[in-house]
């Protein structure tokens, strides 16, 4: 444990820039530590040392030590020289892809900025600008058979996940063509296809669903006995949701009963308006995990191929069935709370400061250093994504609002919990139910 | 509360000879035989065995139902409820959980999103309020905000309502609170018939069922007939029941309330008052074309409930009348509910904060425009 004490702990400086120097990936016990530098740079792994293998565990029990040997993050220059294919992090696919589901991100939150000012979309709608490299660095890892539970800021979840823009935006303009038919909106992204569980209001919402799901997949494997891969579970959640009860009660079960979850927080500092460290006792949430068994990590979540590394990692160890893992992710929104928040509280020093480390511009510049991809090839991307964007509008617009009857649907999956009608008949049965004529 | 307990440990100890949970053989063997002679002689049960025979069989017929709380599984259930249970499925399928409501609550929903078939525990309805967000916000509105594409197939079942002297944080009913959720389906079982039906009916149901049981019914023994205990046996959800047909007043009440007014209405028989008692079984839906087809034959209301009145469950079945039944009515509509306090712990005061029979009977007497019992020739 010497290395430990040589750590230094955080000390939060009220300028807001983080001065946390050292993260550690691992559960109890770890000795080594990732380095991490707060410049640009970590995105070419300049400067950084991957932790290794715990030795042992804190506390014995069932606790399972912590991960093996993440690869490790090689000092690589950023001065543009071509470098060894085989250190690369991603191949050419993999980053296209990468970089593709970024743009979509930030160009379609863009657009909803536009369309909220004009009207076309309404209530509270928060934005991810900034964060893309979690959703990106996580999901594009998991297939269509595994689960993402979010909070209100889901509009990239779901696209990451696989639920069309088309069916996004149209959800969001409170159309009948959206992804839940316009009766969820912005707050309420679901999709049954696409494994979406959610899109909830409240913080910390969320995590017990995710956790409800990897308890159904492991109870699907051993106790219906089906075979494949074990569906995964991810949720997603912020700074302010790890002091909130429910995560903790949800850390406890998970790491008890083994559960194939994930669980990241994408801590952007700032819970509203209420900064991070004036709200928690123990900024550094990762922390949380050790106490209760569980491998845990903290990496920067402005950086794609890093959340990546780690979250192989994560997933990995999920559906081998060694149970959960708690990642937090250093990120920062760029745009305030939601489109009603005049942003007042933050720094513009700190925010120019995240600014500067954009994970698409890290990723691009990542790309095109390394000869992955060329200027053209990320044009070309960037172009397709304004017209899957622009089109999305359109459709959005063109579509129809819900029918009068659409107000009674969906309440129950089965229609006769309306009860009995004045005829004695199911109301469902009543012809004027759905055409809004029945008396409820 | 800790009275109840000690009188189940000290009968659960002595049917197991002294292991907590120790021996599932003979666990097992006493439920056989209790179970054969339920089967033989067909006659009566208590709510609790009908509760857990249900449970059973829906277990043993879909291996997706799995049942979760707190004692639910080596403590054989914190009222015995679900006896028997991990013995006979495994502890994958009846699961201890920590004492984390809302954590727990949470994961229930989420895995019947997924699929499975959750009957979540909760001791009382009272510990529910800590799992309210997801009772009310993942359970009863998913199916509503995803547009109809995810469903939530979950029982959340547990006691409601007022037990004996475990004062105000462990005694208040939620009838009303989760009544008027849309999206929920509100059960309210009185006998053994209504707990049998009813808690298929929800294992069953692809929606979110809120089950509100009543302690003190537990151990009540009552007839049933060959046909409950058939393993295909179910209530239909949102249709009351006439426990006793009457002509001159309408008693609406349900779960132990019913029980009070079935008394109440032998009483009153006796000084001539005819008096037809709705055992409502759902909350949510609520019946009210039963409910209004009895006032139009009765003319007059009673409604009955051991909740808080303002805006209480009899105040909506009060409002349901007076809408669609108004000229009908011969006498103002009439709510007895519990005292507008918290549950205070003496007995006498406890006596007092909740309706009695004598209470019904006064109430029926004054409905009826009887200023006291006619037979009493002296004043």
């Amino acid at each position: 444990m010497a290395a430990l004490s040589s750590l230094r702990v955080a000390v939060p400086q009220l300028d807001s820039r983080r001065t946390l120097p050292c993260s550690h990936f691992g559960g109890a016990g770890c000795e080594k530590a990732f380095f991490r530098c707060q410049s640009s740079k970590l995105l070419l792994g300049a400067g950084c040392v991957a932790g290794e293998k715990a030795p042992r565990v804190a506390g014995g029990g069932n606790v399972r030590a912590a991960v093996s040997a993440s690869k490790a993050v090689t000092e690589k220059p950023n001065s543009g020289s071509k470098s060894d294919k085989a250190d690369l992090l991603v191949t050419k696919d993999e980053g296209l892809e990468l970089y593709e589901d970024m743009v979509l991100g930030r160009s379609f939150e863009d657009m909803c900025a536009q369309m909220y000012y004009r009207g076309k979309m309404f209530g509270f709608v928060h934005l991810y600008n900034g964060q893309e490299a979690v959703s990106t660095g996580f999901i594009k890892l998991l297939k269509q058979t595994d689960f993402v539970t979010s909070t209100y800021r889901d509009h990239v979840h779901a696209l990451s996940k696989g639920v069309p823009a088309r069916q996004v935006m149209a959800e969001l303009f409170g159309k009948s063509t959206g992804c839940c038919r316009g009766q969820g909106g912005s707050m309420h992204m679901f999709s049954a296809e696409h494994g979406l569980l959610g899109g909830f209001a409240f913080i910390g919402e969320g995590i017990p669903v995710a956790v409800g799901a990897a308890f159904t997949s492991k109870y699907k494997r051993e106790v219906l006995k089906e075979e494949g891969d074990m569906p995964v579970s991810i949720a997603f959640f912020g700074d302010g949701t790890a002091n909130n009860g429910q995560f903790f009660e949800c850390l406890n079960m998970a790491q008890l009963w083994k559960l194939p979850v994930i669980f990241v927080v994408e801590n952007n500092l700032w819970a509203i308006g209420m900064s991070h460290y004036r709200s928690t006792s123990d900024p550094e949430i990762w922390k949380k995990g050790p106490a209760f068994g569980m491998a845990s990590a903290h990496v920067d979540g402005m950086d794609v191929l890093k959340v990546r590394e780690v979250a192989k990692e994560a997933v990995e160890r999920a559906r081998r069935g060694d149970g959960p893992t708690l990642i937090e992710c250093e990120t920062y929104r760029f745009r305030g709370h939601s489109l009603a928040d005049p942003d007042e509280l933050r720094a513009p020093a700190e925010k120019a400061h995240y600014a500067a480390r954009d994970p698409i511009v890290a990723l691009k510049k990542y790309l095109l250093d390394n000869e992955i991809a060329t200027e053209a090839e990320l044009k070309s991307i960037e172009k397709k994504i304004d017209e899957v964007v622009e089109d999305a509008v359109e459709f959005a617009d063109a579509s129809p609002l819900p029918g009068r009857s659409q107000l009674l649907e969906n309440v129950f999956a089965d229609p006769k919990g309306f009860g009995i009608g004045p005829d004695g008949r199911y109301r469902c049965e009543d012809p004027g139910f759905t055409a809004g004529t029945a008396q409820v | 509360m800790l009275a109840a307990f000690g009188k189940n440990r000290a009968l659960v100890s002595s049917l197991l000879r002294g292991g907590n949970g120790g021996d599932g053989a003979s666990a097992a063997a006493v439920w056989a035989v209790s179970k054969r002679f339920m089967s033989a002689s067909g006659d009566s049960i208590t709510v609790r065995e009908a509760l857990n025979s249900a449970i059973d069989e829906e277990m043993t017929a879909d291996s997706k139902v799995f049942v979760m709380g707190e004692e639910v599984g080596e403590y054989q259930g914190a009222y015995k409820v679900t006896k028997g249970l991990l013995q006979k499925f495994g502890p994958d399928r009846v699961l201890d959980t920590p004492i984390t409501e809302a954590g727990f609550t949470g994961l229930g929903v989420g895995a019947a999103m997924y699929g499975l078939k959750p009957i979540v525990e909760f001791m009382t309805f009272n510990f529910a309020m800590q799992a309210i967000d997801h009772l009310i916000n993942s359970a009863a509105k998913t199916n509503y905000m995803s547009g109809g594409t995810i469903n939530v197939p979950i029982v959340f079942r547990g006691p409601n309502g007022a037990a004996a002297g475990v004062a105000a944080q462990h005694s208040q009913c939620f009838a009303a609170w989760y009544g008027q959720v849309p999206g929920l389906k509100v059960l309210v079982p009185y006998d053994a018939e209504d707990a049998r039906g009813l808690m298929k009916a929800a294992i069953r149901d692809p929606d979110p069922v809120v089950f509100l049981e009543n302690e003190l019914l537990y151990g009540e023994s009552f007839p049933v007939s060959k046909e409950v205990l058939d393993p295909s046996f179910t209530l239909p959800i949102g249709k009351a029941k006439i426990m006793r047909e009457g002509s001159d007043l309408t008693i609406v009440t349900f779960s132990k309330m019913v029980g009070y007014a079935l008394k109440a209405a032998d009483e009153l028989a006796k000084e001539g008052i005819s008096v037809e008692v709705v055992n409502l079984r759902s909350i949510r839906p609520l019946d009210r074309e039963t409910i209004n087809a009895s006032v139009r034959k009765t003319s007059r209301l009673l409604c009955l409930e051991e909740g808080w009145p303002q805006h209480g469950v009899c105040a909506e079945i009060c409002a349901s009348v007076v809408e669609e039944s108004f000229y009908y009515l011969d006498a103002p509509v009439e709510r007895i509910c519990g005292a507008d306090v918290p549950m205070p712990y003496a007995a006498n005061l406890e006596r007092l904060a909740v309706p009695q029979i004598d209470d019904v009977i006064r109430a029926a007497r004054r409905i009826c425009f009887r200023k006291q019992d006619k037979r009493k020739a002296t004043a």
